[in-house]
């Protein structure tokens, strides 16, 4: 936890002096009888942050902060094996949506969910990974009228549209 | 009486079959939000939000309120039954809402709980009614640098009366602000933070990216975290008989009840406050009041009353300042004043005047709400039981499709999805260290209308920081402001003050 603490207070850190660097690509100074320039606002923002992260790291080295005192582990292992799963296989599901398309990855990401992760019965897993996308297309595409990404899936839906439009 | 004609308009526009039909449901769905643990009012706004651009932006808000009164109902169930808060919201109601059912008083917890947020609810409705209008002409007299001080005041209130880490709560702010920034400038056109030329960040990014990151997908990491272990549900026997005993006891809660609802649609109002302070403070508050403080926590009635009481005010409450003035009350009035700008509605008092029928319908719809989720309440409760029993192996992959679609469906971009990923996942992250993630949220919202307040009110004082203290109104609010904001480090040095002190006694 004490590591992580300080791990986050750095990055943080060195992401707000990049937020201050891209700000003074405008002006960031004062403009006489008109107020701050265009950079100004996320410029004095941005130190802003950096200031707190200063501030969160002097509490780090004074061991004033609960986080900096824990001797406990930030994650422990059965955490972090929840958290790759989870975290994981939602950011495949989304790189899958460019290239499949919603349509089947959906469908692939609660298979892997809910018979990997939870170990449900096929039937249940079946059944929920048929419904949802069938469900999504005709409230979305039918009723909002929102096309869903479909990637190279896109062909295959030709006829559907013929059919609804 | 003009109030009383406005009101019967609101009904009128309410009892539309559609509005109706969608007040019904939004209470039914925020039951069962508000239910599950993890998931509360917040989550449930966010994550439904862009589904609603199906229905009139009337029909659509009216919809988001009736779920955000709803998950007041239900959060006291999963606090009762599991021991778990259904939200941040119902944890006070843990404190002797779990004893007593551990003692097999489940129902008479549940049934006081629907019947203390039913009098809470309906009390502060009636504030809300009678308050709203005037407050409303006021703030028709507030210009940019009022709206401006405001902002500022509600940040400030993140700061002083948080209660998080001061420079994690101050970052949060910052680091949302900052975010809301990015896109074109407004006043000069320029784009500016574009991160790596990539052309999605043009269009800025939608507080919804964030809010849906944030209150979706890292409330899921979290919550998977937080529920590895196995749950225990109790029992809970419900007949005829036992809920009119439940509701004659009523008569023992009843001071900790009309307690609970006053303070809490106060410090609803307060900006930034909300829900969960309220229901914290009128646990407190009942507890200090009692004759009996001892028993708190081992299964007081009283103790389930109060906090009840409070969220569901709190939570009408925290609606008065986002309709009056446009700064949100709470975390889940945020993304419904985010919601409101999408939708065309530009929040603050103009509103009364420009769109009165959508505002009067809403606070007629809230009437409805509270009638119908302590109905939906009290006759499903062994339904709601049932959805605490469902695993989260089926719900948290669901929501996260509802998280990706929903945070596709705004902009069609899927540059958008992979930016709430980024947020969901490290805003999880930094909350494990203690970062509170709600005056991002906030800040993200308010930030594009804090901007150009402040750049007008300069342009019109040609330049003159003071504009924002002159002016009497933004002056006095920019004074309470700084108080709020100096609080923390008045606690501070008094507390090095009494140290050396209390350290030669010793």
């Amino acid at each position: 936890m004490r590591l992580a603490e300080l791990v986050m207070a750095v990055v943080m850190a060195i992401f707000s002096v990049y937020l201050m660097w891209k700000s003074a690509e405008l002006p960031i100074g004062w403009i006489p009888r008109e107020g701050p320039g265009g950079g100004a606002w996320p410029f004095w923002l941005a130190t802003g942050m950096l200031v707190c992260c200063i501030a969160i790291i002097v509490r780090w080295i004074r061991r004033t902060s609960p986080p900096s005192r824990s001797s406990e582990p930030y994650m422990d292992k059965t955490t972090i094996k929840l958290f790759v799963v989870g975290a994981g296989s939602l950011g495949v599901m989304i790189a899958a949506i460019h290239i499949i398309g919603v349509y089947f990855a959906v469908p692939l990401f609660l298979l892997f969910y809910m018979r990997y992760v939870g170990r449900h019965q096929w039937i249940t897993t079946a059944a929920l990974a048929s419904a949802t996308p069938i469900v999504s297309f005709l409230f979305f595409e039918i009723v909002l009228r929102i096309t869903l990404p479909k990637g190279y899936s896109e062909p295959l839906f030709y006829p559907l549209y013929d059919f609804f439009f | 009486m003009e109030i009383l004609s406005l009101l019967g308009n609101g009904f009128l526009v309410a009892f539309q079959p559609l509005n109706l039909a969608l007040v019904i449901l939004g209470c039914a769905l925020g039951l069962f939000i508000g239910a599950m643990p993890g998931l509360g009012s917040v989550n449930g706004v966010a994550i439904l939000l862009p589904m609603t651009f199906i229905v009139p932006p009337t029909g659509a808000i009216i919809f988001l309120a009736a779920i955000y009164y709803g998950a007041m109902y239900g959060g006291a169930i999963s606090s009762i039954m599991l021991g778990i808060p259904g939200a941040s919201t119902a944890v006070a109601t843990t404190f002797d809402g779990r004893p007593l059912a551990l003692q097999g008083l489940a129902d008479r917890a549940l049934i006081t709980a629907a019947a203390a947020s039913f009098i809470g609810g309906t009390i502060s409705i009636v504030l809300f009614t009678g308050f709203a209008p005037p407050l409303a002409a006021v703030a028709l007299a507030f210009g940019s640098a009022e709206e401006f001080a405001l902002m500022i005041l509600a940040f400030a209130t993140f700061v002083g009366l948080g209660g998080d880490d001061i420079p994690k709560t101050l970052f949060s702010i910052f680091i949302g602000l900052v975010l809301s920034a990015v896109g074109l400038d407004i006043i000069s056109g320029q784009p500016r933070l574009i991160f790596g030329d990539i052309p999605g960040f043009y269009h800025g990014i939608n507080f919804l990216v964030l809010a849906i990151g944030i209150y979706g997908i890292g409330e899921i990491l979290w919550t998977i975290e937080s529920s590895g272990g196995d749950v225990n549900v109790s029992q809970a026997t419900l007949t005829f008989r036992r809920l009119i005993e439940g509701f004659r006891g009523m008569k023992e809660t009843i001071k900790g009840t009309l307690m609970g609802s006053f303070l809490g649609y106060f410090v609803g109002i307060l900006p930034a406050a909300g829900a969960t302070p309220g229901s914290l403070m009128a646990y407190g508050v009942a507890k200090t009041m009692s004759k009996d403080p001892d028993s708190f926590g081992k299964g007081n009635i009283e103790g389930v009353a109060a906090p009840e009481a409070a969220n569901n005010a709190a939570s009408t409450g925290s609606m008065l300042p986002m309709l009056t003035l446009g700064i949100p009350g709470s975390p889940t009035t945020a993304i419904l004043l985010g919601g409101m700008v999408i939708w065309g509605l530009e929040p603050g008092p103009l509103l009364f005047v420009e769109h009165a029928e959508f505002v009067w319908g809403l606070i007629a719809s809230l009437y409805i709400a509270n009638l119908f989720s302590v109905l939906l309440n009290i006759s499903f409760i062994p339904l709601f039981i049932w959805v605490l029993k469902l695993p989260f192996t089926i719900l948290a992959p669901i929501i996260f499709i509802l998280c990706v679609i929903g945070g596709y469906a705004p902009t069609q971009d899927l540059h958008d999805v992979w930016l709430m990923f980024i947020f969901g996942v490290v805003g999880y992250l930094m909350r494990k260290l203690d970062y509170p993630m709600a005056p991002a949220v906030l800040a993200i919202v308010l930030g594009p209308l804090a901007e150009p307040a402040m750049r007008q009110s300069l342009i019109i004082s040609n330049g003159s920081p003071m504009i924002f203290f002159e002016r009497p109104i933004a002056g006095s609010i920019m004074v309470v402001a700084i108080v709020l904001l100096l609080l923390p480090l008045f606690k501070v040095i008094k507390g090095a003050l009494s140290k050396p002190a209390s350290g030669s006694q010793a």
